[in-house]
């Protein structure tokens, strides 16, 4: 099945227009927030979708648009064919319906997108953090993220060294590409 | 002052202190502990294996750091694992010494700008011998173990067991003590 007939099949179920975009790698379709869990679930029980397979399922922090969206991959063993769902969810207070009764192997990629984004999933049966301590403060995959000096006595710069960039990433105005003189 | 061996008629005999002798023996068993982080510890399995053969040096692994000489801190370090590697540590019984092995565990590496990797083993335990590359070959970990042996021979045993001797080891975490992170 091609990527347009997966999200039209998707929008009758669900009963939504969706927002579908196909110039990108990877065509996905945009999902409401409010209907995420309900889109998975379709996604996977649909015969003619039977996207039974979660491949990967992250963050992406959008600080200019005030929104954390969340990427779904999914692959169907059955068609041999792929999609990707999006969602948004609110960057102050994320927060996202948790699909791991559709897919169990989504509790680790939702801890994984709880320790870097902070996005909470109700309904995740483990949601602790999975890459970091427990004990960490903040998010590190946050745009405006600010690394803690030391954690338990452990420098987090190497004394001696400069510290990497990797506090705020906020957009930085870029110099204009120097056009080559000939 | 190192022990003089003499092969005579009868059998070889060693003539010393008996400093330099307890080090003679001390320093042809000294056990490592079979612990690795990361893609260094296949090296450091191929130090025990049959082409370097630490074994002819004495040095086997141990299975528990109760009974282990040497930390080998082998491969990426992340703050997660650092806590239990400081266990670890706390539980090896005295006289105990530590090798950072390759770019990561002396620096951090390839990984030092990672908010998950600590950048260095000696922000958390008390090193002796740094051994660069990536990963280090098992003559680089031979020498770097061989380094370890020199150390013992200098070092006042008798003294040191009777509580005059100070140690050199500075530990790099006072405030942690010897209290084990959890």
């Amino acid at each position: 099945m091609k990527p347009k007939a997966i999200c039209g099949k998707l929008a009758d179920k669900l009963g939504v227009v969706l927002d579908f975009k196909e110039e990108t790698g990877d065509p996905w379709a945009s999902i409401p927030a409010d209907r995420w869990q309900q889109a998975c679930r379709i996604a996977r029980d649909e015969p003619e979708l039977s996207l039974n397979f979660l491949r990967s399922l992250c963050g992406v922090d959008r600080p200019d648009d005030g929104v954390i969206e969340i990427v779904a991959h999914l692959f169907s063993y059955k068609h041999r064919h792929a999609f990707v769902m999006h969602t948004q969810t609110d960057r102050a207070a994320p927060r996202l319906e948790s699909v791991s009764r559709v897919w169990p192997a989504a509790i680790w990629h939702e801890r994984e997108t709880f320790d870097l984004f902070g996005v909470d999933f109700p309904g995740n049966p483990d949601l602790r953090r999975i890459l970091l301590p427990d004990d960490w403060v903040g998010h590190p995959l946050l745009k405006d993220y600010e690394e803690q000096e030391s954690y338990r006595g452990i420098p987090t710069t190497r004394p001696g060294y400069e510290k990497k960039p990797f506090g705020p990433r906020l957009k930085k105005a870029k110099p204009a590409p120097k056009k080559e003189e000939q | 002052m190192n022990p003089i061996i003499e092969r005579g008629p009868e059998g070889s005999f060693a003539v010393g202190p008996i400093d330099g002798l307890l080090n003679l023996a001390r320093k042809h068993s000294l056990w490592y502990l079979l612990f690795g982080t990361a893609c260094c510890a296949i090296e450091l399995m191929q130090t025990g294996g049959p082409r370097t053969d630490a074994d002819r040096f004495g040095m086997v692994f141990r299975s528990t750091p109760r009974q282990a000489d040497v930390l080998v801190l082998a491969g990426t370090i992340t703050y997660k694992m650092a806590s239990r590697i400081r266990l670890l540590y706390d539980q090896m019984a005295e006289p105990k010494y530590v090798i950072a092995m390759g770019s990561c565990a002396n620096t951090g590496g390839l990984f030092q700008s990672s908010y998950a990797v600590v950048k260095g083993g000696d922000l958390f335990v008390p090193v002796d011998v740094y051994i660069p590359g990536c990963p280090p070959r098992p003559e680089s970990l031979c020498e770097g173990l061989m380094l370890i042996q020199q150390k013992m021979e200098r070092e006042p045993w008798l003294k040191k067991a009777w509580g005059k001797y100070k140690s050199d080891k500075q530990d790099p975490m006072p405030t942690q003590g010897r209290e084990p992170l959890r």
